[in-house]
């Protein structure tokens, strides 16, 4: 039983971890899927991060504050929309700008307004997400075997938990199912298609890119004031590309993106708690290798070792009417 | 005839920048007629198509549909007018089903289901009516090109267009395959569509079209009937002065083997054998003719041949074998053998369009001493021989300091075959030559090609065109996915016979129906879009 509720304790912190990778990961599904690369994750992460901690430290709620997260993040998405789209300009190159822009500018405005060396102050009380004990949760915790499964892992995480699973079902449905899914789809493929069948390329896109802006203002959100209390500095670290790299394995897929970063997740997870692996399998792993296990799988991926992966034949390339 | 004209262009003026694509144009179609347009590259023909499907905005002129004035804005303002077009290039997702293509765009609601299901039924009313037999399930990456320009036409009876436009709809097709177009496009007209037909090829106009307009250097120069004119008169039209459309030669006299091809097999990256087990013979003062649909592995043969692909076999030039695996022979080398290349694709393998002609005329020749002075390049020396290279081919303007993206087609081709010809090669491979040239140019590349052969070299032919293999080819080779076919004569074979083998049926005694070799085009992998 003991085991039981070590491995239900790590599925637990493995979903937690993974809540961001999975918003990221959708964001850039539905950026790369109209055909614009977004390496600029990470920055639109950042941004939300600072901005939704900082927010709500100033007006003590929470959803205010998941606001303004978003808002940072959808102006980072214009600027990659209107570099990319409208003045059809190099994605990646919009990206990585994103990206410098964000690490730098979080900081400096936090020692602007907070002046604690480029953090926010901690988040308490309402300016945080708490976790939510789900109906039942309390009754049940004390049933054998499902007890804890549904009180420790199902139950007991924040909104923002929940509305990460929600969008993969959501995304696939609306991919999948919806005319905009398809024209979606379509745009990534061949926009030229799209255009000579009377729709706009143009629009198709920037929605697309304000989609992937608003998940990556949820998953920055989520970031600092659901997963930590408050802004540090680089609190992305990194997972704006884990995500890029989750979304590859996934090769563009929703509910594969929803495997991939729960993979990442674990890993993530497994780097908190190097006793298990010992107690399971009685070798004594270094935690640094542990730390370095989502970078190195992320590095294996994008050298293509797992299986090829076809992204939108049209992504990366601005469209340009053809004479 | 009280009937107002289908379409009624009045005066159409467009320029991109300094050109005028389309000068003062006028035309009228009526209803229930083909309608040919032809001329040559950049003559302004799409220009003028894109600009009555919204894709452009003329700057000056007006459009009447039916007698009634109309606003062209956008494609979707065309599409609501009834216009439909097919691109040269299909416009279609390849990774997307027949049905999917098809709504893309004209979508009946929010949710897919309810759009699939009708366009499933009305698929099936419209292959009933025209003959459009598509499976709406397949994938468009998974049918031959034959079928995705069915899908095409199909995406606009959908969108119940009146008027259909085809640009060049025959470039991608084998005979079989084009007669069963122009059969669809004679029950569209029955059934009282307007239909405008753009190609560069004269014997369309004369099969199908009821008028036929001229342009040449964006001017309309001519609308007759087609029953009134011939391909003459219409070649003299489009290019402004009398060509010959034949090509004028002498019975070859074939001498030595300089070629001998053995079981020549090469594989692609992903392991499929592109060449399986290919074996010919190509002799001094003769040219053979490879015909066969795109995507058949004759550009793989013709990269093998060039020295930018490794293969497997035994390949001998005037005796002697090459090396094959890559390690100690390449484009250099091959050229040092005396093997001269015009590759298929100009723009991408053939020249390199920002660098300038004289650049270019010295790629893969500037180890030439001429064109050195100790270490250095000796550029003055390399733009005197352009200059001299370009005036003996008519490139037009012999300018060496020109970059190669400014010249027209058939001058971009001229440049790379004075290029290779002029270093007086014992064999000359050249894919596509006349691909995207004007008519005027195809004369002199032909008369050029047939030069070289009659001063005793050999040539190898590859070309999608059968009408220029069966005219310029002393033996003609069909390829089909991979291998030959079978070899004939010109004097001795047809178009039909050709197109048999080019589906890959070898008994070409029988019937066969057109499904059939759609069928087997379709197992082939699908040919790669031309450039």
């Amino acid at each position: 039983m003991d085991i039981y509720l070590t491995l239900i304790q790590l599925l637990d912190s493995t979903v937690r971890l993974a809540t961001p990778l999975l918003l990221a990961c959708l964001a850039g599904l539905y950026s790369e899927r109209a055909g614009i690369f977004d390496i600029g994750l990470e920055g639109k992460m950042l941004a939300a991060a600072f901005f939704s901690a900082a927010i709500a430290a100033m007006t003590g709620s929470v959803w205010i504050g998941l606001l303004a997260g978003i808002a940072a993040s959808l102006v980072l998405s214009a600027i990659h929309g209107i570099a990319s789209i409208t003045f059809r300009g190099n994605q990646l190159i919009s990206g990585v700008a994103i990206n410098f822009l964000a690490a730098g500018m979080t900081v400096l405005i936090a020692q602007a307004w907070f002046r604690q060396g480029g953090r926010t102050p901690s988040l308490i009380g309402k300016a945080r997400f708490e976790p939510i004990t789900l109906p039942f949760a309390e009754a049940v915790q004390d049933v054998p075997f499902i007890g804890p499964l549904y009180y420790e892992l199902i139950s007991g995480h924040s909104i923002l938990v929940y509305v990460a699973f929600a969008a993969v079902p959501l995304t696939w449905w609306v991919l999948f199912r919806t005319r905009f899914g398809l024209r979606l789809r379509a745009v990534g493929e061949n926009p030229a298609a799209v255009d000579t069948a009377g729709v706009s390329v143009v629009g198709l896109r920037f929605a697309a890119v304000a989609i992937c802006g608003v998940l990556c203002g949820i998953a920055g959100a989520y970031l600092s004031t659901a997963l930590q209390a408050g802004f540090v500095k680089d609190m992305a670290a990194g997972r704006g590309f884990i995500a890029l790299a989750a979304l590859i394995f996934a090769k563009w897929r929703p509910w594969h993106a929803l495997y991939a970063t729960l993979l990442f997740g674990l890993f993530g997870a497994l780097e908190t708690r190097p006793d298990v692996i010992e107690a399971v399998s009685g070798i004594k792993v270094q935690g640094q290798l542990l730390a370095a296990l989502p970078y190195l799988m992320t590095v294996i991926i994008l050298a293509g070792f797992v299986g090829k992966a076809i992204p939108p034949r049209a992504g990366g390339e601005p469209y340009v009417k053809e004479r | 005839m009280t009937r107002d004209p289908a379409i009624e262009l009045k005066g159409i003026s467009k320029a991109f920048g300094p050109v005028h694509a389309n000068k003062d144009i006028s035309i009228r179609v009526m209803p229930g007629t083909i309608h040919g347009i032809i001329g040559e590259n950049g003559a302004g023909k799409s220009t003028l198509m894109s600009i009555l499907y919204g894709f452009y905005k003329a700057d000056k002129g007006e459009i009447f549909l039916s007698g009634k004035k109309a606003h062209i804005t956008d494609s979707q303002a065309a599409i609501a007018a009834g216009i439909g077009m097919v691109f040269q290039h299909f416009k279609l997702v390849e990774n997307f089903t027949v049905l999917e293509n098809v709504i893309l765009g004209a979508e009946d609601g929010r949710l897919l289901k309810p759009s699939i299901a009708k366009a499933r039924r009305s698929l099936l009313e419209l292959a009933a009516d025209y003959g459009l037999n598509v499976d709406p399930d397949a994938l468009v990456q998974d049918i031959g090109v034959g079928m995705q320009q069915r899908v095409e036409i199909l995406k606009a009876l959908y969108r119940q267009a009146d008027i259909l436009i085809l640009d060049e709809p025959t470039g991608v097709l084998t005979p079989a395959e084009a007669d069963q177009l122009f059969r669809i496009l004679n029950r569209l007209r029955e059934e009282g569509k307007t239909i405008i037909l753009i190609t560069h090829k004269l014997r369309e106009i004369m099969d199908i079209t009821d008028t036929v307009s001229v342009m040449r250097q964006g001017e309309m120069t001519a609308t007759v009937k087609t029953s009134e004119t011939s391909p003459a008169e219409l070649a003299e039209l489009m290019v402004g002065r009398k060509v010959l459309l034949r090509v004028d030669k002498t019975p070859a006299k074939p001498g030595a083997v300089v070629l001998d091809i053995t079981d020549l097999r090469v594989k692609d990256e992903k392991g499929v054998e592109r060449l399986r087990g290919i074996d010919l013979q190509v002799r001094a003062g003769e040219i053979l003719g490879i015909a066969g649909v795109a995507g058949n592995g004759q550009s793989e043969l013709l990269e093998v041949l060039g020295g930018y692909a490794n293969g497997t076999g035994t390949i001998a030039m005037n005796g002697e074998k090459i090396d094959l695996t890559g390690k100690s022979s390449n484009g250099q080398s091959r050229r040092a053998r005396g093997i001269a290349h015009v590759p298929e694709d100009r723009q991408r393998e053939g020249l390199i369009m920002d660098f300038h002609a004289w650049e270019n005329v010295a790629f893969g020749y500037h180890n030439d001493p001429a064109y050195r002075s100790g270490v250095l390049m000796n550029n003055a020396a390399i733009r005197e021989d352009t200059t001299d290279k370009m005036q003996r081919f008519d490139v037009r303007p012999p300018d060496p300091r020109l970059a190669a993206k400014n010249f027209s087609g058939g001058n971009q081709q001229k440049i790379v075959l004075a290029r290779e010809i002029e270093r007086n090669p014992d064999l000359l491979l050249i894919g596509q030559p006349t691909r995207g040239v004007d008519i005027g140019a195809i004369e002199f590349i032909h008369q050029q090609i047939v030069a070289l052969r009659d001063k005793g070299k050999a040539v190898l032919l590859v070309s999608v065109e059968l009408d220029e293999i069966m005219a310029l080819s002393d033996r003609i080779a069909v390829m089909f996915d991979g291998q030959i076919m079978g070899e004939r004569l010109p004097s001795e074979t047809d178009e039909k016979e050709l197109g048999l083998l080019m589906a890959g049926i070898t008994d070409t005694y029988n019937e066969h129906s057109v499904d059939e070799v759609q069928d087997n085009l379709a197992h082939v992998h699908a040919p790669e879009k031309g450039a």
